[in-house]
């Protein structure tokens, strides 16, 4: 299963769309892993015609759907941030009227977020759809570390390495959510972790 | 009044007190004897005589001591003053309030001289005689919000406002109960409030903003704010929690009187004219149990409002675990005698405590 319903939250929380085709004479994707599915699902010959899809696999195969799709151009990267070079250059590039679509984990649909903000597109004018993992961006509010696709709670910091109690406060600029030292009132009593939707 | 400055540290030895004066004019946050969230906001054109409301921006014995622990939170971590790109005409608007209304309200300690776009501005507590050119960052040893503030008691927000919202986008965070200003900067009035229990609900936000958005120029407003802090620590940070958090483990009956403080902000805001944003200074204000049950009235009120105050927002202030030893305490200045209205001591007419 892909599709997660989220618990309902408080308002820094941001909450992720469907994705549906526009109108418009560019149109760009960024996805990881499942978050392909959602291109393939509103994927149309006359979409596709302008499409620039950027599919970061995370060891999930979607290879051969994607370019069944013919997209106008078709990048498979590594990671997020071996694809940010060309991101950027698409951005760029870019003409007023470019539709993006970001589709997959939070962590990439944050990051690339932060990014199409850096270039002038309000948040608001980005189409988004979670699939996949729920996992999370946590910044660590102590040593500001970022740990990525974190799935419990609470979870290690992977810089100071103190436990945290992972929040839903979520800052659009650091693409985050942050994580605050769960045993700071009792040293030692780190509770057993938890998925964070159990 | 000269205003005796003292020599006193807000975090290790915590040899901050507060005098007899400076305990009269405690902004004692509860008008009533129970608590729930309002938008208690009332315009901000002075008060009492003495009163912490009397001034646009009050100086209290605490200045000095206060603008060094600033400089060593500046040292240690200085993401606690940000200002994106667009909010610079801001700065000069909130550095141009505060020199003004500093030199006219407390002319013995402040001074600024203005030639056009020259201007020497002379803090005298600070040791401070420094000229520039107003609009002129580079005439500066800090951006002009740092400056200012640096001289400034309290935290400042500065709040970019558009699409009919207001933006946490500047700010001088250093004596905050338990935000992150590097977490928050950019966010809008809900989203960083968005941790706060019950008042979104309760529509509490709503109205604050739409108030906010509508503040003019000359018109400034106030409220106050509370919580509770173990040790007369200034920099309840969540950067730092992972410090100070067990501090609040420490309390004892016997220690309870001097350890745990009463944190009050007074809130204000104010238009600033150039760039349209609205200064939000966030004073913090300490004072000891011990030294609120000097006043029976504020003694009696305590209780009461600990007492009944729901557990979600006890959860929320981060004193729940510490309430039953508050109300031990607490319980020994309520005598169960009827209070005054208002939040002013009122020591000459309400009775002594009848035990």
């Amino acid at each position: 299963m892909s599709k997660f319903d989220f618990p309902p939250s408080i308002k820094s929380r941001p909450v992720w769309g469907s994705l549906e085709a526009r109108q418009g004479k560019a149109h760009l994707m960024i996805a990881d892993a499942e978050g392909a599915e959602a291109i393939l699902d509103i994927a149309t010959p006359e979409l596709m015609a302008n499409s620039h899809i950027i599919h970061i696999p995370k060891g999930k195969d979607y290879a051969g759907r994607l370019s069944a799709l013919n997209p106008a151009q078709l990048y498979e990267g590594p990671s997020y941030e071996a694809s940010l070079p060309r991101i950027r250059r698409v951005l760029t590039d870019g003409h007023m009227g470019l539709q993006v679509y970001l589709a997959g984990t939070e962590g990439l649909m944050g990051q690339a977020i932060q990014e199409m903000m850096s270039a002038g597109i309000p948040h608001s004018a980005i189409q988004t759809e979670h699939r996949g993992s729920t996992a999370r961006r946590m910044q660590c509010v102590h040593c500001k570390g970022i740990t990525e696709d974190v799935e419990t709670d609470p979870y290690q910091c992977s810089h100071c390495g103190l436990h945290l109690f992972v929040r839903d406060h979520y800052s659009r600029r650091l693409a985050a959510y942050q994580g605050v030292r769960v045993d700071a009132e009792d040293h030692g009593n780190i509770p057993e972790p938890k998925g964070i939707y159990e | 009044m000269t205003i005796q400055f003292n020599t006193e540290s807000f975090r290790d030895d915590y040899t901050f007190r507060n005098s007899d004066w400076a305990i009269q004019r405690f902004p004692f946050p509860f008008h009533e004897d129970s608590y729930m969230y309002s938008v208690n906001m009332e315009q901000h054109r002075g008060g009492p005589k003495g009163s912490v409301y009397e001034k646009r921006f009050d100086v209290d014995e605490h200045y000095v001591s206060e603008m060094k622990d600033r400089a060593l939170v500046l040292d240690q971590d200085p993401l606690r003053c940000q200002s994106l790109p667009h909010m610079t005409l801001a700065g000069w608007d909130l550095l141009e309030l505060i020199m003004v209304s500093k030199s006219e309200d407390y002319p013995d300690l402040f001074e600024l001289h203005r030639d056009g776009n020259r201007w020497r501005w002379v803090n005298k507590p600070l040791g401070i005689d420094d000229t520039f050119t107003f609009l002129d960052e580079t005439t500066l040893p800090y951006g002009p919000m740092e400056y200012i503030t640096r001289q400034a008691q309290g935290d400042f927000a500065v709040l970019d406002q558009r699409d009919d919202m207001l933006w946490m986008d500047a700010g001088m965070v250093t004596t905050q109960a338990d935000w992150s200003l590097d977490f928050d900067i950019g966010m809008n009035f809900f989203e960083w409030h968005a941790p706060v229990p019950k008042a979104h609900e309760m529509g509490i936000f709503v109205r604050a903003l739409k108030f906010l958005l509508n503040i003019q120029q000359g018109a400034p407003a106030r409220r106050l704010n509370w919580t509770m802090t173990v040790n007369p620590l200034l920099d309840t940070s969540p950067e730092n929690y992972h410090k100070w958090g067990i501090q609040k483990t420490e309390l004892t009956s016997e220690n309870i009187g001097q350890k745990q403080h009463l944190r009050v902000e007074l809130q204000t805001f104010f238009r600033l004219p150039r760039s349209n944003a609205l200064a939000f200074p966030i004073r913090c204000y300490l004072c000891a149990f011990e030294d609120l049950m000097t006043v029976p009235k504020w003694g009696r009120r305590l209780h009461r409002v600990i007492r009944d105050l729901p557990e979600e927002l006890a959860t929320y202030k981060g004193f729940i675990d510490n309430r039953p030893l508050m109300l031990d305490y607490l319980s020994r200045f309520d005598d169960g005698l009827p209070t005054s209205p208002g939040i002013w001591p009122d020591r000459e007419t309400e009775p002594p405590l009848q035990r």
